[in-house]
Order: C-alpha cells, then structure tokens, then sequence
C-alpha cells in the first residue's frame, strides 16, 4: 500500500540513521536550517523565508522587522489583548490566553480580517485614487453571506477615530522610508484623500496591509501573519495580569445595564399564595 | 467623521437584555429569572433559548438533537476537527484547549459551520424562488455554474451521504419530515442529480432544510450548530490521551513529500 504523505514545498527532512523519527538535517526551502541558517539570519529574515520561500532583500527583512515591532504590542486597551488578559486573571493556561488573543484579533474591526480586507482593496485598486474612493466611501463586504459579521466601517481605517493617531503616523513615515516606491508611499500622499472618502482616519490595520502589499504577501499570507505578529503584547500582558490577580482588573462592576430585568420579586420561590 | 463620541458613551455603559448575574442573589436570562423561570427545562431547550429567545416544543427541540446526535458528531479522530483533538491529547495537551481549538476549526468551508450556514442560506433563496414562481431547475443550475458548488449538496471524500435516512427517519416519527424546505431540498437533489454533475444531497443539506422548516434564521442555524461536534470531538481526545503519548499516527521523516527547492546556502 502506498504511504499518503503531505506534501509540501516548506520543509524537507534527513532522518537520523538510527531513527526514522527523527530529523538529522532540516530545510526550509533548500537552507538547512539548523547547520546553515542558525546563527546567521536574523528572525525576520527567517519568516520572510517561511512565508516567501526565498531569502528577502535587505530592505524586505528590515520592512518585516519594522511591521513585527509596531504591532508586537498593540496595548492593554486593545480588544485582542483584553482577551488574552481575560485568560490571565482567571488563572487560564497560556494557549488559552493567546487563543484569547486571536479570537477577538482576528476580527473586521481592527484585526486580522480587516487587514485581509484591506489586502483585497489593493489588489482590486492599485494604484488608482478614483477606485479607492469609490470602494471606501461605500464599502461593501465581498460576500454577501459569510459566517464573519457585516462590516460596518471601510476597513484600514479608524471608525471611532478623531483624526489619525501619531503612533500610526510615525509607522507609515518610518515604513515608507524603508519602501519609498510603493503602496506605503502611495498610502502617504494620498492619505488625506483616502481619509475623506472614508470617512475616518487611518488605523494601523491600514498601514500595515500597505506594507504587507509592498512585501508582496498574499491576503491569506497577510491575515495569518498579522495575528501572528500581534502576539507579544498578549502574551506579556496575560502574564502580567495573572501576577496582579483579578482584584485588581476591571469587572465593570456598574457598568451593565439589564434593560429587562424582571427584578428581585419573580426570583421568590412560586407558593400557594401565588398560584 | 464620526469620531469617539460613540466611545465616550459607552464607557462603563453596557446595556442589555440578554441578561445579567446578581451574585449570590439570582440570575436573569433573557428576561427570565433563571431559578423559577426556566429550572425546569432541558438543556437543549435552555440553549436554543439563550441563541433564539424562543422557547420551542419538545418535538422540535428532539428533532434538533437528532440533527446533532445523528450528522455532526462522528467519533471519527481521522476527521479533520476531530484530529486536532486527538493531536492534541497525544501531545498531553489539555481537553479545553483541545475542543475549542476543534470547535474553531470546525467553522470550515468543506464541511462544519460554514457549509451548513452556507447551505441554510442556499435553501432559503431556492424557497424564495419557488413562491415567486420561478424556475428553479435555472436557479440551481446558475449557481452551480456560479459558484462551482452547492451548499448542502456533494460531499468530499465519499459521493452519497449515510445520515440523510436515518435523520430522515427520526423527523417523520416526530411528524417534521414534510415542511416546504425539507420537500424542496429533495426536489433540488433531484435535479442535480439528474444533470451531468450527478450530486447528491448532504446532511448539510437535509439539515438546513429541517432546520429551516421549524423557524430559525440562517444566523440562528449557525450559532446553534457551533459546538455541535463537541460530542464527536471530546470522546477523541479522551481516547487519544489514555493512549501512549505521541503514538496518534506518527510521521517518519519519509511522510513527507518534499516539493521545493533543492539545497543552496545563504
């Protein structure tokens, strides 16, 4: 009988003589990774290579080590993070709590699915202002039924937001200075046009599928690797919050109210009075 | 532009009728108190509630166990959802990390959540056709051509679909095998299988169209299938963890068939 294999053009292994289990030499993409790359390339050259399967140029690695950086954190307030931080305060273990990261970060509304969004509107535009503010002053999801919720912003950009927030700002100037020649640089000049016709300011998801486009990533490749990257901030702060104890987290203790309360009075146990 | 003015708002503000905890006193769901109100039903019908806010009838509420007991849930750990439980436990991993990572994953498009969300949805318009008297043959087949499949109908890795009789079976003795879906669902089958493509119904199919016939939206449908595995899922893990650790299908380093580029240096 025929083996069934999987099949992949990532990873190819050596077995040890004496162990077919196990790996004596591993590749990625022709690099043995363990007698050639370790010790020489740097993290993010290595996910380029995992991602693209080619050795990026200077300018691709330093582009992903700047991305990985400004979305490492995205901050205790963030809806992803606050899921992670959820797992921590209640002793949960540490997959949950990333698990809990990826929930919430994987969604339209300032995560993942959103930056997949925004990868699509640049396949679908380009470089062409008029297409960008016709598909962001009236943003339609591209299926009509999906298990995802509807939208309810143009992706990339800010809903709640006042005007575009500095730390975004300072990653599109620091990431169009390390790509100067394509959507980044697009996304810089046209920003405030691509603003109006959305009608909100620009958010990070925005820039970083900019960069992602400028890396070339597809829009799957570029969903997965920014729930991947967003990952520290969870991870750190799901800790931190563990240590502190949930005395110290919010529980929003006055903060929900029951609109349909049937009050104290129907909880009492039904008697013959009642009846 | 809008700006946080809706943030502001609702800071410290939730409101809400789904319910709410008075801790050490009482509990509301829904706008029943969970104690009087509703400690005297099932489970299940406590859980159709919490997703619909209606309370349906036994019939119904069994009707709805038999599509969980009988189609979603295969004890099966060669399953893909089901793998990664077993995976999971093979890793001495844990039984809640387990299922809720193979409860996601079962919002797949070849089969689980979002092929019986897609197939409710596909069920839903072809009934919508057919009371605005249309050609339904034409619409069937437009969308096959459209979308290069149809939710509810084929199925990878086998061409006929074992749960469909004994479903089937189970809905006629509670009287709820005869609704206009359930009848158009075959009629659909019909014609495909008739046309060059020859694709016969799936549970996905007889599902949403049962499902449909007692009232739930297609957002309904999916919420209530979510965990719907879980029963098919659980066993696995529970099976793979009492086995030797790592010994679930192992892979030689020959399993792999290697398709890229040949050895280079940096």
């Amino acid at each position: 009988m025929q083996k069934e294999k999987i099949t992949t053009k990532i990873w190819f292994e050596e077995e040890e003589p004496n162990n077919p289990f196990a790996a004596k030499r591993s590749y990625c993409s022709g690099y043995d990774v363990y007698g050639d790359l370790l010790g020489k390339i740097s993290w993010s050259e290595y996910i380029y290579l995992l991602f693209k399967l080619e050795k990026p140029q200077p300018w691709q690695a330093e582009l992903l080590e700047a991305i990985a950086i400004a979305i490492a954190n995205p901050g205790p307030r963030d809806l992803s993070v606050r899921g992670a931080m959820n797992g921590g305060v209640g002793g949960s273990t540490a997959a949950s709590c990333l698990m809990a990261a990826l929930a919430p970060g994987a969604g339209k509304n300032g995560g993942a699915r959103e930056v997949y969004q925004v990868m699509r509107l640049w396949q679908q535009c380009q470089f062409d202002l008029s297409t960008w503010q016709q598909k962001l002053s009236n943003y339609q999801d591209e299926e009509e039924v999906e298990v995802w919720p509807a939208s309810e912003h143009s992706p990339g950009f800010d809903p709640y937001g006042a005007s575009c927030a500095t730390p975004v700002l300072q990653t599109l100037n620091h990431l169009a200075t390390i790509c100067p020649d394509g959507s980044l640089a697009y996304l810089s000049t046209h920003r405030e046009q691509l603003e109006q016709a959305a009608d909100c300011p620009l958010a990070m998801t925005g820039v970083i599928a900019a960069a992602f486009t400028d890396l070339e990533l597809t829009d799957e490749q570029a969903e997965m690797l920014f729930l991947l990257l967003r990952l520290p901030g969870a991870a750190v702060h799901s800790l931190e919050q563990k240590k502190l104890g949930w005395r110290k987290y919010p529980f929003f203790g006055e903060g929900l109210t029951l609109t349909n309360d049937p009050g104290p009075a129907s909880s009492q146990p039904i008697t013959e009075a009642s009846l | 532009m809008k700006g946080p003015g809706t943030l502001i708002k609702a800071e410290d503000n939730w409101h809400t009728d789904i319910g709410a905890a008075f801790v050490g006193e009482r509990v509301v769901f829904r706008g029943k108190d969970l104690f009087t109100e509703l400690n005297d039903i099932s489970w299940f019908k406590h859980f159709i509630f919490g997703i619909t806010n209606k309370m349906f009838s036994d019939n119904e509420i069994k009707l709805m166990e038999k599509i969980w007991s009988l189609t979603m849930s295969y004890p099966d750990p060669r399953i893909w959802n089901n793998r990664i439980a077993a995976l999971s436990a093979s890793a001495k991993s844990t039984g809640a990390l387990a299922i809720a990572a193979s409860t996601a994953c079962s919002e797949a498009n070849v089969y689980g959540t979002n092929a019986g969300f897609l197939a409710i949805d596909f069920i839903k318009r072809a009934q919508s056709i057919v009371d605005k008297n249309k050609d339904l043959a034409k619409f069937v087949l437009n969308e096959l051509k459209t979308n290069r499949s149809i939710p509810g109908f084929g199925r990878p890795v086998a061409n006929s679909d074992e749960r469909i009789t004994p479903l089937l079976n189970e809905a006629k003795k509670l009287g709820l095998a005869n609704g206009p879906h359930t009848q158009l669902t075959f009629e659909i089958e019909k014609i495909l299988y008739e046309s060059r493509y020859k694709l016969r119904m799936n549970a996905a199919g007889i599902n949403s169209a049962l499902i449909a016939d007692i009232g739930f939206t297609t957002r309904e449908q999916y919420y209530g299938i979510i965990i719907a595995f879980s029963s098919g899922i659980l066993p696995c893990f529970i099976d793979a963890v009492s086995h030797e650790e790592g010994t679930f299908f192992p892979l030689p380093c020959s399993r792999l068939s290697y398709k890229g580029r040949g050895d280079r240096n940096w």
